[in-house]
């Protein structure tokens, strides 16, 4: 007796949920081998997922079991060499064959760490939580955006697919009762009526004919009522608003000058990918500008502002010329949430510095919602950093931070986009 | 015998698979395993690992331990540091047995007459499944405590519900009826008991608590010893007997012990439930091939598997780790059979009760009224010992070397088979602790009890058990050691002692 069930089309995800709760778990070791992990990986590589370790004595399910020592006799396959009574030297590390069990997890250290991966996503969620946008305001109301549409009611007529079984049975049940109501109260009294002729002693044969006739005739008109009319018919009614989004827009300016080093580079360009990681993964509708600049700024494509090399002077402003330009072009300050982030070694033309202050002061920090800049370097800050020292005291919206090697750029990231950064500014 | 062989795939059907189930089930009637209805479902190997790490259990309660295991497999297996399970079977009624899909045909056919013809009469016919599990109950039971532990989790939050389940886990072993036989219950009486049982128990835990002085005469001397008895079901006895424990969480430890005491047959018997399925599947297969039913090239690749899961690698192998149940158990099985039917004159004076008798019979006692450690010390015969090529050796603490016992020979052949027996009894493998006092009139502590078996001390762990121990129970826990001399030490005691605290 048996009997196959093909259960290949089921969930393979059954254990999904006993490993969500083993991350949440040990969320807090997995985080710092997260933020170890983002300064280890290639600098294009950050869309995969990460293999995580966790030490084995974090994780481990202690039972009462046996420790070493004691006198054991153990039992083994394949003599090949042994009589009875021979004496044999330890061997050196603790005892070689033991019962399997002695050594499990008393002793943490020597043992290797619980290592595992997760997804990108569960990586990338690790990474970016707890981080938003600064003051991204949901008040713009896109023209282009979809029409979402909600369930609203019944109507009395649509296309049959969205037709409400449920409901036009129930409308047809009403109207049968009260088109039959009278019809049927009529019929039970000539019924009634017809038996007590019929249990007469002579029943009057002409009387028990008419009532018949007429039993037979409300018959009829009760069958004839139809069973669903097209009156019956309820149809699930759908409408469509407008669903209210935010537009945001993200302008990268980088440095790409002789003076930033392939080194800097890299770090400039892992910062931003990881900006770009944290914008597409957290907002669906933001736009990114890319700015690269030496001593002048051009507009590039994702994939050219990330690999292609560059060579020149410094000229800071101009890339923040060419911002304003686009700025005042495609992103009319009114329906755009404006966000920037500058990366650059610090170098710049020394008579150039004034005149970025000025431009960020007069102009972007007007219409920006939150202008970051990081300074890639090892060396004294220069003129640049110290005119933006300025410009942070005055504004808000305006943040700076200092890079020195590659470990500092995930924990400076966390610090520019940490959530409630807000609250915690007002406080200070 | 006419050679019309089935088809031997490689790829399978179920159309083909239920021709093999059926000529199997026909092979396995005729060697009387008597079995419960089979459901046979076909996974694929993502759900194979989901199985796994559910430690076989088809539904169980959620738990971060599970997703360990489910990674650790998950990640095995990626690796290739690990095959897959060719099959997992589980003793309920209808008995599931779960095929993968990535199996050829003959490894289908093997893991049919392995798994639902093997196994299955196996847990149908154990005494020890017999009296200690209820197969047409058990999934029932999954689905409710599964159900249980959601809801608590609702009402409690997870944490809560967590922490508990840890305490438990490490205590599960220490969660079984070793003597006692269950009472075995419908699904439906145990959710009825259990809402009887929740309102019953908190009031019996307070009568034992009862403050209130009983008469004058109770001095602290004189007391009756509680628990009268050392009780070796811990989780039992902290289920009934803990003071602050609210009653869902006596529940979760029930099932917690429940579960543990589901799985303690498996444990005692996993060299003769495995010697007993891979006997079969060889048997079964070869009679059919016998019949001409089978192609050669089907035999072939089905003793290829047969062969590597046999092989015993001698001790200095690399792949060495310990003896391989399924070759130890299938190879006394075969030797059963060959003592019944051609038995030598050592046969004879060794087996005197069944050399020559009827296999059929001799094995199916064997397999109904045995465990590991009895099976091995009523069933060894010297020729397996010499086969294997058995030896013991004496690892003595105070000794600065090992010493060879005994080895394959005359004068070794009862010390191998007591070692080897002994090696499967599960008392020796796991610390004999029992809860020995409870001071019920004074601080409430829990008092455990070690008994070392041949100076074996407990593990470090011990300290990091107590803990969990201390959380179930609520009051001070401690652990104390039986010496030999009778003297008493103590190893351990949760919280730590330390006056300024608290």
């Amino acid at each position: 007796m048996a009997h196959f069930i093909d259960r290949r089309l089921n969930g393979k995800n059954k254990s999904t949920p006993n490993r969500q709760r083993f991350i949440r778990r040990y969320k807090k070791q997995i985080k710092e081998a997260v933020s170890d992990a983002i300064n280890k990986r290639s600098v294009t590589d950050i869309s995969s997922g990460e293999s995580i370790s966790i030490p084995q004595r974090d994780i481990s399910e202690p039972v009462f079991h046996q420790g070493k020592g004691g006198n054991r006799e153990h039992i083994h396959p394949g003599n090949d060499q042994f009589s009875t009574g021979d004496k044999i030297q330890r061997p050196p590390s603790g005892q070689g064959g033991g019962a399997g069990e002695g050594n499990a997890s008393d002793q943490g250290e020597g043992q290797d760490d619980f290592v595992f991966s997760i997804s990108k996503d569960e990586y990338l969620d690790l990474l970016f939580e707890d981080l938003e946008l600064p003051n991204l305001q949901k008040s713009q109301l896109d023209k282009l955006v979809q029409m979402k549409t909600h369930r609203a009611g019944f109507c009395n007529d649509g296309m049959p697919s969205n037709l409400d079984i449920v409901r036009s049975l129930k409308g047809s049940i009403a109207r049968r009762i009260a088109m039959t109501a009278s019809k049927r109260s009529r019929l039970k009294e000539l019924e009634a009526e017809l038996e007590q002729l019929l249990a007469e002693p002579v029943p009057p044969q002409h009387q028990i004919e008419t009532i018949e006739a007429e039993i037979e005739s409300l018959r009829r008109r009760i069958a004839a009522v139809p069973f669903i009319d097209n009156y019956d018919l309820r149809f699930r009614n759908y409408e469509k608003r407008p669903h209210p989004t935010s537009k945001a827009v993200m302008f990268c300016l980088m440095d790409v000058s002789g003076s930033m080093d392939q080194a800097t580079k890299d770090m400039a360009k892992r910062f931003y990918i990881l900006l770009y990681q944290f914008l597409t993964r957290t907002y669906k509708d933001i736009e990114v500008v890319y700015i690269r600049h030496h001593t002048q700024a051009k507009e590039v494509d994702e994939q050219e502002f990330f690999y292609s090399q560059e060579t020149g002077g410094t000229i800071v402003s101009s890339a923040l010329k060419l911002m304003d330009e686009i700025v005042a072009e495609r992103y009319s300050q009114g329906d755009w949430n404006i966000y920037a982030a500058q990366a650059s070694d610090g170098d710049n033309w020394a008579d150039d510095s004034p005149h970025c202050t000025d431009i960020l002061a007069n102009k972007l920090l007007k219409v920006v919602r939150y202008y970051a800049y990081i300074e890639i370097t090892t060396r004294a800050h220069q003129s640049l950093w110290r005119e933006y020292q300025g410009l942070s005291a005055a504004y808000n919206n305006f943040a700076m931070q200092h890079i020195r090697s590659v470990e500092d750029i995930y924990p400076i990231f966390r610090e520019l986009f940490k959530k409630n950064r807000q609250k915690q500014q007002g406080a200070a | 015998m006419t050679y019309n062989p089935l088809n031997d795939g490689p790829d399978w059907t179920f159309e083909r698979l239920e021709l093999y189930q059926a000529e199997i089930a026909r092979v396995a009637e005729h060697y009387r395993l008597d079995t419960y209805p089979n459901q046979i479902e076909v996974i694929t190997a993502e759900q194979m690992m989901d199985a796994y790490s559910s430690v076989g259990m088809p539904i169980g309660y959620a738990h971060w331990s599970y997703g360990k295991k489910f990674i650790q497999t998950e990640q095995n297996y990626k690796r290739g540091q690990m095959g897959l399970a060719y099959e997992i079977v589980i003793n309920s009624d209808p008995c599931i047995a779960y095929l993968m899909e990535e199996n050829t045909l003959p490894m289908q056919a093997l893991v049919m007459a392995h798994a639902c013809y093997g196994h299955n009469s196996f847990f149908k016919g154990n005494y020890l499944f017999k009296t200690w599990t209820d197969a047409s109950s058990i999934i029932d039971y999954l689905v409710f405590a599964k159900n249980y532990v959601a809801e608590c989790e609702q009402k409690y939050g997870i944490e809560e519900v967590e922490n508990l389940l840890d305490s438990c886990h490490a205590l599960m072993n220490y969660g079984v009826d070793r003597y006692k036989r269950p009472q075995q219950i419908s699904l439906f009486e145990e959710q009825k008991r259990q809402k009887e049982r929740e309102d019953y128990l908190q009031s019996q835990v307070n009568e034992l608590w009862k403050t209130i002085p009983k008469s004058k005469q109770e001095d602290t001397e004189d007391l009756p010893h509680f628990p009268s008895e050392p009780q070796e079901n811990i989780l039992y006895f902290i289920e009934k007997n803990a003071p602050l424990l609210e009653s869902w969480q006596r529940e979760i430890i029930r099932i917690v012990r429940k579960i543990s005491q589901y799985f303690y047959p498996q444990r005692q018997t996993q060299v003769m439930n495995e010697g007993w399925a891979t006997f079969w599947h060889y048997t079964i297969l070869n009679h059919l091939y016998d019949e001409g039913k089978l192609s050669d090239a089907f035999m072939l690749e089905f003793l290829q598997s047969h062969t590597n899961v046999v092989y015993q690698p001698p001790y200095n192998s690399k792949f060495y780790s310990g003896i391989n149940p399924y070759a130890l158990g299938f190879n006394m099985m075969v030797d059963i059979r060959r003592i019944c039917e051609n038995p030598t004159e050592e046969d004879r004076q060794w087996f005197p009760e069944f050399a020559g008798k009827n296999w059929l019979d001799t094995l199916h006692f064997a397999m109904e009224n045995f465990k590991d450690e009895s099976f091995v010390s009523q069933f060894l015969s010297p020729k397996i010992i010499r086969d294997f090529k058995l030896f013991t050796i004496l690892d003595k603490e105070s000794s600065p070397h090992l010493e060879v016992k005994a080895i394959h020979d005359e004068a070794g052949y009862q010390k191998v088979r007591s070692s080897l027996s002994a090696h499967y009894n599960l008392s020796n493998n796991e610390p004999n602790i029992q809860v020995y006092k409870v001071d019920v009139r004074g601080d409430r502590s829990l008092t455990l009890r070690y008994v070392p078996q041949d100076k074996i001390p407990l593990a470090d762990s011990k300290i990091e058990v107590l803990k969990h121990l201390y959380r179930l129970w609520g009051f001070e826990v401690r652990l104390e050691q039986a010496e030999e001399d009778g003297s008493v030490t103590t190893l351990g005691q949760c919280p730590l002692e330390n006056p300024e605290s608290d």
